[in-house]
C-alpha cells in the first residue's frame, strides 16, 4: 500500500483558514488502513478543525465525505456535488489521489491533508515500514525477495557496508540492515551463491532519474 | 611490472607499506594541509585524503590531495559514492589523474545522517564496488563506463576498505573477494582493536588465496584516552574496542593514557609485521598527525 501520515494540525489549519467552506474528502483504500485519511480520520480532522475555529472565534463549515479511491475518475465522480458546496477541498489522500483531484477540478482549490511517505507494509500493528521504492526493474529474485534499493540506507547492491552490527543498519538502532536480512534468507534457500554475484550498476532510467514515469497499456487505449 | 604509483612500488617489492591520513580543513586552508604535510613527510609512503568523512563538509578530497602532489607527497584520494552519480565520479577520476594524484581508495562513504548536513540528498548512483570496476575499466580498458575510449586513461592505483569488525562476519571475506574481482589492487581496514578477530578474518581470505591477490595493509588508530576508546566502541559504527583495551586504557593515570595509546598501537603494528597476508600498515592518527612520524620510528618502519 502507499503508506501516509496525517499534517500536523497547525500547518492543516494554516492551509484551510482562507475558506468558509471546506470539504474534508477521505480516501477508503491505502491510507484508510495506515490509520491517515479513511472515514474515521476525517470525522476525527474536522471535530478539531471546528474546535480550533471556534476557539480562534471563526467560522468555518466543514463537509465530511470518503470515496473509496481519490487516484481513480470514477469513484471521484462521487464528490463532485460535495465539491461544488464548498470553497475548498481538504484530500486526505497520497499524493496521486490529490493530484488526481487536481486534474479532474481543474477550477477548484484542493489542499493536501496528508504527507505521503512511501510504498510498504503494516509489518506490525501500527508500524509500516517502507519495503518498494518503484523502480522500475525489480530484483528482488537475486536478493532472496528482500530489496536493496528500498531498504539499504546506501542503496548498496554488491554487499553489506562497514556499518552493518549485529543484525542493525548503522543510521538507526531500530532498522534491520537489509544485507544482513538477504544474507539469512539466501542461506535459507541455499541460495548463497547469489552472495558472490556481482551486480553491474543499476539503470536507474527506469527510476525517478528518468523523468516522470509512464506506463502504457496500448491493449487498454480507448 | 608495471607500477602505478611510489605505494604500489613499494609493496610489490614486498616491503612493508606505512600509510597515513590526512583530513582536509573545514574550510579553504591551504595552511592546514601544509602543517600536516609537514608532519607526516618523510614518515609514511603515502597520505590517505578523506572525501568529506563523517558525512562533514570540508575541503574536496582531490584539492587537498592536490596540495600534496605539489609538496611531494603522495596521496591516496578517498573517493566515496555517497555525493556524486557516475558522471560526477568519472569526471573527478580523470581531473584527479591529470593533477598527478596515482592512488584511490573507493569508498561507500558514511552516511549523511552523522554529518553536519543530514538534510542533504545522498546519492549512491553506484556501489563502492562498481567505483572499484569504474576505476580498473578505465586504466586497464581505457574505456569510460560507456564504453567511450579515452584519450588518455588514468591508470592509478586501486584501493578499497574492508571491516572484519563488522557483521555479519561471514560475509566479509565474500565481500573482500569480491572488490578483488572488481580490481582492487590494495585493502585498508577499519582500526584494529580486536586483533583475534583480525587473525580470523586474514585467516579465512588467505584460505581463500585472497592475501596473494591483494596488498593488505591494517589499519591502526592510536588512542588518545580511556575516553575515545569507549566513545568509538559505542558510537562508531562499525568499530570495535574490545573490553580489555579500554581497561588498559582506564587503568593508568589520565595524564599517561596518550602514551598506553601509543604503546598499544605499537604493539598492533608488531602484531600485524609477522601476520602472513598482511602487507603494511594505516596509520589513521585522527586529528593528532604529530605522533605518527613518532609511531613510524618506534615501531622500526624508517
Amino acid at each position: 500500500m502507499i503508506t501516509a501520515g496525517q499534517k500536523p494540525i497547525n500547518e492543516i489549519i494554516e492551509l484551510v483558514e482562507p475558506y468558509k467552506k471546506l470539504l474534508i474528502l477521505g480516501c477508503g483504500t491505502c491510507v484508510k488502513t495506515c490509520f491517515a485519511g479513511g472515514e474515521d480520520e476525517v470525522a476525527v480532522l474536522a471535530s478539531a478543525l471546528r474546535l480550533s475555529f471556534k476557539k480562534m472565534a471563526r467560522s468555518i463549515e466543514i463537509e465530511e465525505l470518503t470515496i473509496e479511491r481519490q487516484c481513480e475518475n470514477e469513484f471521484i465522480q462521487e464528490a463532485s456535488p460535495g465539491i461544488a458546496r464548498n470553497d475548498a477541498i481538504l484530500s486526505l489522500a497520497c499524493g496521486a489521489g490529490v493530484q488526481a483531484m487536481v486534474k479532474r477540478f481543474a477550477k477548484e482549490v484542493v489542499l493536501p491533508g496528508l504527507n505521503t511517505t512511501f510504498i510498504g507494509i503494516q509489518e506490525n500493528p501500527g508500524i509500516f515500514t517502507e519495503e518498494c521504492s518503484g523502480c522500475g526493474d525489480c530484483s528482488l529474485a537475486i536478493f532472496g525477495g528482500i530489496c536493496p534499493v528500498t531498504r539499504c540506507a546506501k542503496k548498496l547492491l554488491n554487499g553489506p557496508c562497514g556499518g552493518s552490527q549485529k543484525g542493525f543498519c548503522e543510521i538507526d538502532p531500530d532498522t534491520q540492515c537489509a544485507w544482513h536480512l538477504i544474507i539469512e534468507r539466501l542461506t535459507t534457500l541455499k541460495q548463497q551463491d547469489n552472495l558472490k554475484t556481482y551486480i553491474p550498476p543499476k539503470n536507474w532510467n527506469t527510476s525517478l532519474s528518468g523523468g516522470p514515469r509512464k506506463l502504457i497499456r496500448e491493449d487498454h487505449i480507448i | 611490472m608495471k607500477t602505478y604509483s611510489n605505494l604500489h612500488e613499494k609493496l610489490s617489492m614486498g616491503e612493508f607499506a606505512v600509510t597515513g591520513e590526512c583530513g582536509p580543513p573545514r574550510g579553504a586552508s591551504k595552511e592546514v594541509i601544509d602543517k600536516k604535510i609537514n608532519l607526516l613527510q618523510g614518515f609514511v609512503d603515502a597520505v590517505n585524503v578523506t572525501d568529506n568523512q563523517t558525512a562533514i563538509v570540508r575541503m574536496s578530497s582531490i584539492a587537498a590531495s592536490a596540495h600534496l602532489v605539489a609538496a611531494g607527497l603522495e596521496p591516496v584520494m578517498q573517493m566515496v559514492v555517497r555525493d556524486r552519480n557516475r558522471i560526477a565520479i568519472q569526471s573527478d577520476i580523470m581531473g584527479a589523474y591529470s593533477l598527478g594524484i596515482k592512488n584511490i581508495l573507493c569508498l561507500s562513504g558514511d552516511h549523511q545522517k552523522f554529518g553536519s548536513q543530514p538534510d542533504a540528498m545522498n546519492v549512491f548512483d553506484i556501489d563502492s564496488v562498481n567505483l572499484i570496476r569504474t576505476v580498473r575499466d578505465m586504466r586497464d580498458k581505457g574505456k569510460d563506463m560507456s564504453g567511450f575510449n579515452l584519450d588518455v586513461a588514468p591508470q592509478m592505483f586501486i584501493g578499497a576498505a574492508a571491516n572484519p569488525f563488522a557483521d555479519p562476519f561471514e560475509y566479509r571475506v565474500i565481500r573482500l573477494a569480491k572488490k578483488i574481482d572488481a580490481g582492487a589492487d590494495f585493502i585498508q581496514t577499519q582500526c584494529i582493536y580486536n586483533m583475534d578477530r583480525f587473525k580470523e578474518w586474514i585467516r579465512r581470505a588467505d584460505n581463500e588465496g585472497l592475501t596473494e591477490k591483494v596488498y593488505i595493509l591494517g589499519g591502526v588508530t592510536p588512542l588518545r584516552s580511556a575516553g575515545m576508546a569507549r566513545y568509538m566502541n559505542n558510537k562508531v559504527a562499525g568499530m570495535d574496542v574490545p573490553e580489555s583495551i579500554i581497561k588498559r586504557m582506564d587503568g593508568v593515570d589520565k595524564k599517561s593514557q596518550a602514551d598506553e595509546g601509543i604503546k598499544i598501537c605499537l604493539e598492533t603494528i608488531e602484531e600485524l609485521k609477522e601476520l602472513k597476508g598482511v602487507h603494511g600498515v594505516h596509520i589513521m592518527a585522527i586529528e593528532w598527525e604529530e605522533v605518527v612520524g613518532q609511531i613510524v620510528e618506534q615501531a622500526g618502519l624508517k
